[in-house]
């Protein structure tokens, strides 16, 4: 239930991409526009809210029945919970930053460097986030695993997949679509003419990339990559799946102290900091992107 | 300083799969030139210029910078200055940053990319703007923008592909003053500026080429293609023309004729080969065409149509026994009062003066 409610939070933040500000409604409007407010705010109330705060509440509630922060104590000093945070935090935005170049190299390329059977490969890439986690780790246990394709032919020497790399790697698989396909749209979008007069005024392929071509979707990039990390960072499946022992994520602890252990209040508490963490992620990301965004305008004035 | 000519199209063809957006054009450009490409939509002429900036690649044919065959180049080495319909502006740049693209592509220094960004923008009128957002910008200032950026690189060779037909009339006729004043400016920058404006293919071309179909109808000097359309298509295009049919009746040694309209005889110039034929077409434009009260002369006809358009009346007419291979002859008129006429429907008298161009009739239905 917690895991869920965490994996909930994931899915609901990103739906506001970075850098497209909604217009403010204008004054007369705006208390019907409040009403249109209303049914998704009982929704997430529904849905997020009441779980998270029976979530909070529970991870303040000691054995006996009375309110305590022992536990809070406890779990936030035990080892498990602070290499849990650095492992999660980590993998999240490795997994961001790779499917970030990925996305961007592979939409770059369906896009702007037509080959036969483009439409294929793209199609490929579009159906990837239906395969189910599972598949993707059990295909890369037959590629890579010990026993797997790859180790065959190396004579057993490849030894990643049960490392965070391992986990690393098919986080990126699975998630690069998020990134390529917005970026696929976004670069449709650009006029062909915009890249020509930029070739004629003397920029070479590279420049026109850089200057024209990957300003212009910045947004669209970073709302998918922004996704990816929320995604990355509650990522679950993945992790359990490919079962690296020493790989233990926020939602693995949650799910090993709250299902296994039976430690209610202690799974309550990192499936609360897990929530903070995605938020905070995503305020940092925020942060970070509007900070450089300014910077490059400056850039390009001289 | 070369000899050659700025562009030289040798039989350039592009082939779009199986459609063919340009068919074997053949088109030198001067240096120092301003010549109008100019034909109706889709007859190839946004083609033809980005065969020029090595936008496409021709399918057949060479593409000559002066002298110098470019038709393998990319457009970044080139260094053709292009303006399109939509001016294409960078829009995550300000006015500034997209003028000095094309320098800091260069690798120019700083300091000689501010001065020439002011110096073109001054040029264009847009200093005060430096600093906005293009998005910031009307439809003329665009416009005015996007020319600072194709300049600010010094081409030899600035391309603009339709930069007014985005702009209403008024600012169209202001920016047609602006070009001819750059123009003035930039004595030695060969222009090659594509539109299906004819009036300001004539404003501001020294030489015309006509487009049709993929193909180069006609190219000539601005006046002499108004003046004397060599084809029925270019006094069509070029003067929104009346093609009359009419019979020749004699062709004298200096280029003048005597034709016969109906039951009126006048006199024309030859301005297209007449190979010795007998029937041929009078281009009359609109304005040179008299339309009086039935009875007081001139050819009878009637009056289907007219319109007001502030200055000027523009009327529908036809006419009367001077059926064509089978075809009612139609005739539009400019007047600027319909004082005395009969209201549509009515019978009127026209007159067309003498010295009209006198065209070849090239209409296949004239074999039948
Ligand atoms: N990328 C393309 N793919 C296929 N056909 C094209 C392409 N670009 C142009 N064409 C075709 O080539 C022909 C010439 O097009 P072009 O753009 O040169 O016309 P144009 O004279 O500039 O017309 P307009 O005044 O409307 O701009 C048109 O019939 C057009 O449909
Ligand atoms: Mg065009």
């Amino acid at each position: 239930m917690s895991v869920e409610a965490v994996t909930g939070a994931a899915q609901e933040s990103p739906a506001v991409p970075a850098g497209t500000a909604p217009a403010a409604p204008a004054r007369g409007t705006g208390r019907r526009a409040a009403l249109w407010a209303l049914p998704p705010l009982i929704v997430v109330a529904d849905f997020f809210c009441y779980p998270l705060a029976l979530v909070v509440a529970q991870s303040f509630i000691a054995e006996t029945g009375g309110p305590t922060l022992a536990v809070w104590a406890d779990v936030v000093t035990s080892p498990e919970f602070g290499a849990g945070v650095a492992r999660t935090v980590l993998i999240a935005v490795g997994a961001a930053a790779g499917c970030a170049l990925i996305g961007t190299f592979l939409a770059l390329v369906v896009s702007f460097a037509p080959f036969p059977g483009v439409r294929l490969v793209s199609g490929l890439v579009a159906v990837l986030p239906a395969v189910p986690g599972f598949l993707i780790v059990l295909s890369f246990t037959f590629l890579y695993g010990s026993a797997g394709a790859l180790n065959a032919l190396l004579g057993g020497s490849l030894d990643f997949l049960y490392t965070p790399w391992g986990v690393l790697l098919a986080e990126i698989t699975l998630f690069t679509p998020f990134v390529m396909r917005p970026l696929v749209a976004a670069f449709g979008q650009i006029p062909r003419a915009r890249l020509d007069v930029a070739a004629s005024l003397g920029a070479r392929p590279w420049r026109v990339l850089w200057q024209v071509v990957l300003p212009e979707v910045r947004p669209a990039l970073a709302a998918a990559t922004c996704l990816v990390l929320l995604m990355a960072a509650n990522e679950f499946g993945i992790v359990l799946f490919i079962g690296a022992k020493d790989v233990v994520t926020l939602p693995v602890l949650v799910y090993t102290w709250g299902i296994v252990t039976f430690d209610y209040p202690a799974a309550c508490v990192v499936a609360v900091v897990n929530v903070v963490l995605s938020l905070l992620l995503y305020g940092v990301y925020r942060w970070v992107l509007s900070g450089r965004g300014k910077r490059r305008a400056r850039v390009d004035e001289d | 300083m070369s000899a050659a000519p700025a562009i030289q199209l040798r039989g350039v063809g592009v082939d779009y799969g199986r459609k063919t957006a340009l068919a074997d054009l053949d088109l030198t450009v001067e240096r120092g030139e301003t010549l109008a490409l100019l034909g109706p939509s889709g007859s190839g002429k946004s083609t033809a210029l980005k065969a020029v900036a090595g936008f496409v690649r021709p399918s057949r044919g060479r593409v000559l910078l002066e002298g110098r065959d470019v038709t393998d180049l990319p457009p970044h080495q080139r260094g053709i200055g292009v303006v399109v319909q939509n001016y294409a502006l960078f829009p995550h740049m300000s006015v500034a940053a997209n003028v000095g693209f094309g320098l800091r592509a260069r690798r120019a220094p700083r300091a000689e990319i501010r001065e020439r960004v002011a110096e073109v923008l001054d040029l264009v009128g847009m200093s005060a703007f430096a600093d906005r957002s293009p998005r910031q910008l009307s439809g003329g200032q665009q416009q005015r923008v996007a020319i600072a950026r194709a300049l600010a690189i010094r081409p030899a060779v600035l391309l603009l592909d339709e930069p007014l037909s985005a702009l209403d009339a008024a600012l169209r006729e202001e920016m047609v003053g602006e070009l001819l004043r750059l123009r003035a400016e930039l004595p030695d920058t060969t222009i090659v500026h594509v539109t299906h404006d004819q009036s300001e293919a004539l404003a501001l071309a020294h030489r015309i080429a006509v487009m049709r179909d993929a193909r180069l109808v006609d190219v000539g000097p601005a006046r002499e293609m108004y003046r004397t359309p060599r084809t029925e298509f270019t006094a069509a295009f070029l003067g929104a023309a009346n093609l009359l049919p009419v019979e020749v009746v004699e062709v004298d040694g200096e280029g003048g004729a005597t034709v016969r309209l109906g039951d009126a005889i006048m006199r024309a110039r030859v301005s297209g080969e007449l190979d010795g034929r007998r029937r041929a077409v009078l281009g009359v434009r609109p304005q040179r065409v008299g339309v009086h009260a039935e009875g007081t002369g001139g050819l009878p006809a009637r009056l289907l149509a007219a319109q007001w358009r502030g200055e000027v009346f523009r009327l529908d007419l036809r006419l009367d026994g001077a059926a064509h291979s089978g075809q009612e002859v139609r005739v539009r008129a400019e007047v600027a009062s319909i004082e005395g006429l009969p209201p549509v429907g009515g019978r009127v008298a026209l007159t067309v003066p003498d010295g009209c161009p006198l065209i070849a009739d090239a209409s296949p239905e004239e074999e039948t």
